[in-house]
């Protein structure tokens, strides 16, 4: 690696060392509204490690949170909290490599309804198994986990993510989920396993969410499928990454950020009204940003490199 | 007999599924529009049908006759105004469903927030021909035999409609292939928004349907379009009879599960035999081959 | 959303008066901030809109109308009500709570809606110090709950609490010819699922045979199988630990299928006023959970007054219990203020009277309530237990479905 190749980790690190001592000065609201902006930077790249490249759409992102959330649930009080953590993930890994390989054959929006149908099946089953054999549906979580600790968790993770996303797409495993990306079948003919890479990058991501899964459980207090499984979270992970632009690595951060932004604005102001502005404010987004933010900064370079002395590269 | 008793339940419970996503075959089969506002319109419908009742003593048969009408303008306008210039832009179909599920996205939140406005988030429930009717030694409700034999009667009538008419295959032709469908002449907008506003006809009968035994509020939309999606998606993108059948399967397989494995997992045998036809033919009962 | 807003002359008076006045004292003059996490749209809100929602802004509206709430010494502040909607979503009700204490500043709070709600906010509750009546919190674990968090009252008593009352009232038609058969009906959710397992016992002690218990996933609303199961039975009694839509769904289907059994009981929902709108007269006999005192002139008052100010009526469970909550609210700081630590430590001590009676907290705990309800022409009235006071004897045994 040359001295440019570090300049991406470097920045990310660096930012994780601006935005770590915020819990020291910030307020508690504040410090809510930011876990909200992490777990969904968190859950939202993660997605995009997979989802982007490959351009398979995957709803199951509730599925692999529930899972960690439930895993703390259950774990929280048995093990150090130190363990469960590494236990989720380890859990995240080997469902989602049954998935991952479960759906080889799919594409396209069977894909996409397949991870959804997926993550409502694990739903039910787990309201059915622990109706009957845990004599309980929701499950107390009083785990003693504060809000500034939950904060650099997922600080942690966002920095853990993102390295990695920046590690993947510059290996052999990023240029082949590219090319899966573009055209399957002619990656499989190029020599690429195309099976091995999904599924690998598949349950890369998988671990990230199941791991944010049990970061967040605590704050909730109580958990039960319907909290924990939400296909809301898989939606809205879905569209703030495409939002912002599924192709770049920092681009579902800037989908999370000013959406959860403008969610809160929204939220604070307007109440009563909030679904119908959330909807135009939507709709003014996909009519006037086409290309996601990504895009936009995109555009913005084009214009700049054109305004100055040679063109920019096109954008992906 | 008990047996018979389980398996028309099913049945019917099935034709209920099957109307309720018949609408979305239409708008995602033909037009390619991933509409997550779906189930909104079904409970516009079911509310628009609550209202005539409860205030004017309109049966909900006749508010079908305004429902639909209604339903089928306002979708049409929506596919003109509102997809048409995602389907312009969009670069690949990939690209058109990406765009038009944040569209749609943004649109569910407008329906379900003027649905909130007028009639607040309280439940909503009334009763219409909920009558016992004896069918072949079992009682069924009147009210849901109604819906589910419509949803057979319309996925004939519109099966026939899309085979055998001209309008119908040409239909099919930018259903399969929006490309090269003006290649033959075919004016693909303008077919595109009639099938878009064909099946908000279709989800504003269902909503119209079920509004008679179901209770529904205005947060509930996205059960129905999550349901919807599923049937849709089991029977084959694109294919009405395949909903019906997908529909059915799900019903009786529901039915099935609660008179003999455990009603707990309705829901989840459900799921899992969506997945299991998922596994065994990757684009569903009656799909074409992936593009 | 601010639904009042502060006169300027209150606001300046407030200043001045906060400038003099002790430092844990906020502004003498001014309205009373008070802030709520609501469920306005998701799952909850069906719940919600009719229980919550509706009581909270009679309350306001009637307080305000009298001039504002009454603080010791008799001076009265009108009440802001700071409101959002938390969406169903445990996540936004944290947060919500978070920017009413830390960016609203509001002075006191009010619970949300729903088990899984109240449990989400309790601990930020706790943090601030602020009184938690909770009026719509039902679960089996909540005494030790109240323990970790003592700021939490709570107006309704335990599961099986309200089971052991169904039961005792069952037991006593045991020599009216009640026969001995249960079918068992619930709703896969932490509710139901704690009704039936207290029922089974509750059965057991009574000397009852079950017959049928079966489950359904939350929102099926095709009970179908359940019902035609139950119906080939022929059981003694019927009981549904179900929620609104299943509630509604169950009544119907039973009167398709001819299930006629001499108790039918369904759970939430059945106290609902769109109950009786749907199914009108055949609501008779009709057992469920919760139920008033009908004849109470003071909840006739509420009633009226809840139908005349916000338009509809109120459910004859929760809102009433809701309603009271507020009472208690309003009695507590007549007598010590808008300090939330006084408030705590008053209502924890003192009675309280309330339009269900005199309400006196065990251990954080509301223990006397009415738990079964029956709709006798057109109302729903207190069955049991008995020893409240204010109850009917039931209609035993239930008529029976007309065919149309």
């Amino acid at each position: 690696m040359t001295a440019k190749d570090w300049i991406v980790p470097l920045a990310i690190l660096a930012a994780a060392v601006v935005l770590a001592p915020l819990p020291l000065v910030a307020g508690s609201y504040w410090m809510a509204l930011l876990v909200n902006v992490l777990m969904y930077a968190v859950l939202a790249t993660a997605w995009a490690l997979f989802s982007g490249p490959t351009h398979y759409v995957s709803l199951a992102t509730a599925a692999f949170f529930g899972l960690g959330a439930y895993t703390m649930a259950f774990l929280g009080e048995k093990l150090p909290l130190a363990l469960v953590y590494p236990v989720a993930a380890l859990i995240g890994a080997v469902i989602a490599t049954i998935v991952g390989l479960s759906t080889l054959r799919l594409s396209g929006v069977y894909f996409v309804i397949f991870t959804f149908g997926l993550a409502e099946l694990v739903r039910q089953v787990v309201t059915w198994a622990e109706a009957k054999y845990g004599g309980t549906v929701g499950r107390f979580v009083f785990i003693d986990v504060t809000q500034q600790g939950i904060y650099w968790m997922l600080l942690g993770m966002l920095v853990l993510v993102l390295l990695t996303g920046f590690l993947v797409q510059r290996s052999r495993l990023g240029w082949a989920l590219k090319a899966i990306g573009e055209d399957e079948t002619v990656a499989r003919h190029a020599g690429i396993d195309t099976t091995v890479s999904k599924v690998a990058v598949f349950v890369i991501s998988a671990t990230f969410m199941t791991v944010v899964g049990a970061i967040m459980a605590p704050r909730w207090t109580y958990i039960d499928p319907s909290i924990a499984f939400n296909p809301i979270i898989s939606f809205q992970v879905l569209i703030m990454a495409l939002l912002g632009g599924a192709a770049r690595l920092y681009g579902p951060i800037l989908g999370v950020v000013p959406l959860a932004i403008l969610f809160e604005i929204l939220q604070a102001n307007f109440p009563n009204s909030f679904s119908i502005l959330l909807g135009l404010a939507f709709l003014v987004i996909v009519y006037f940003v086409p290309s996601g933010i990504v895009g936009l900064i995109d555009q913005g370079r084009d214009v700049l490199g054109r305004a100055g002395r040679r063109r920019a590269h096109p954008a992906e | 007999m008990f047996l018979v008793d389980v398996i028309l339940s099913g049945l019917i419970l099935g034709g209920i599924y099957a109307l309720i996503a018949m609408g979305l075959s239409l708008q995602y089969g033909v037009a390619r529009i991933m509409n997550l506002a779906y189930g909104e319109f079904t409970i516009a419908a079911s509310f628009l049908a609550y209202v005539m009742f409860t205030v004017a003593g309109v049966s909900p048969i006749l508010a079908l006759a305004v429902a639909m009408p209604a339903s089928f303008a306002l979708n049409w306008a929506i596919y003109r105004v509102l997809m048409t210039p995602l389907v312009k832009r969009a670069k690949s179909p990939g690209a058109l469903e990406v765009d038009s599920i944040l569209a749609t996205f943004g649109l569910l939140f407008v329906v379900q927030g003027i649905l909130l406005m007028i009639f607040g988030g309280s439940y909503v429930s009334y009763s219409y021909l909920a009558v016992p009717v004896q069918i072949i030694g079992s009682t069924v409700a009147l009210n849901r035999l109604l819906a589910a034999g419509l949803a057979v009667a319309i996925a004939l009538a519109l099966t026939l409609f899309l085979m055998r008419t001209r309008i119908g295959t040409a239909i099919r032709a930018v259903s399969v292939n929006p490309a090269a469908a003006p290649l033959v002449g075919i004016d693909t907008t303008a077919y595109a928004a009639f099938a878009f506003g064909l099946g908000g006809a279709l989800v504003a009968a269902s909503g119209v349907l079920v509004s008679m035994f179901f209770t529904f509020n205005a947060a509930m939309g996205v059960v129905f379009t999550m349901k919807a999606l599923i049937v849709v998606i089991m029977g084959g993108v694109g294919n009405i009879f395949g909903a019906l059948i997908a529909g059915l399967i799900l019903g009786l397989a529901e039915s099935l599960t609660a008179a003999f494995l455990d009603g707990g997992l309705t829901l989840a045998v459900n799921f899992a035999l969506f997945l299991a036809i998922l596994l065994i033919r990757p684009t569903g009962l009656f799909g074409k081959a992936a593009r | 959303m601010r639904i009042t807003h502060p006169s300027r002359r209150a606001v300046v008076g407030g200043i001045a008066a906060a400038a003099l006045a002790a430092p844990q004292v906020r502004a003498q003059a001014g309205p009373v901030k008070i802030g709520f996490s609501i469920s306005k749209t998701g799952p909850n809100a069906g719940g919600a809109n009719v229980t919550t929602l509706p009581n909270y802004q009679l309350w306001l509206k009637e307080t305000n109308d009298a001039g504002g709430l009454k603080l010791p010494g008799g001076q009265r502040r009108p009440i802001e009500f700071v409101e959002y909607d938390d969406r169903s979503q445990s996540e936004e009700a944290v947060r919500n709570i978070e920017r009413l204490v830390n960016q609203d500043k509001v002075d006191l709070l009010l619970p949300p809606w729903g088990t899984a709600m109240n449990l989400a906010v309790a601990p930020s509750f706790n943090r601030g110090g602020f009184p938690h009546l909770a009026s719509t919190f039902f679960v089996e674990r909540q005494p030790e709950l109240v323990k970790r968090w003592n700021n939490m009252f709570l107006f309704l008593d335990r599961p099986s609490t309200a089971i052991t009352a169904l039961t005792d009232l069952l037991a006593t038609l045991k020599d009216k010819g009640l026969g001995n058969t249960v079918a068992l009906a619930s709703v896969q959710d932490q509710f139901g699922l704690e009704l039936v397992s207290a029922a089974r016992a509750g059965i057991a002690r009574a000397g009852f045979q079950i017959v049928m218990d079966r489950q359904y996933p939350p929102g099926t609303q095709d009970l179908a199988p359940i019902v035609s199961e139950a119906a080939r039975l022929k059981p003694d009694m019927f009981l549904a630990f179900s929620y609104p839509p299943d509630t509604l769904a169950l009544t119907e289907q039973a009167r398709i299928a001819g299930l006629n059994p001499k108790v039918f009981y369904t759970a939430v929902g059945t106290a609902f006023p769109l109950y009786k709108q749907r199914f009108g007269a055949n609501a008779e006999g009709v057992m469920g959970i919760g139920g008033v005192d009908v004849t109470n002139p003071r909840i006739k008052d509420y009633i009226e007054r809840h139908n005349r100010i916000v338009g509809r009526e109120p459910d004859r469970w929760a809102s009433t219990t809701t309603y009271s909550t507020l009472q208690v609210l309003t009695q507590a700081i007549e007598r010590v203020g808008i300090d939330k630590a006084a408030l705590v430590r008053d209502i924890a001590a003192n009675s309280f009277d309330t339009i269900l009676g005199p309400i006196k907290f065990v251990d954080n705990q509301r223990v006397d309530q009415w738990w079964v309800g029956q709709w006798q022409q057109g109302e729903f009235v207190a069955l049991a237990p008995t020893k409240v006071g204010g109850t009917k004897a039931p209609i035993f045994p239930k008529p029976a479905w007309p065919t149309a």
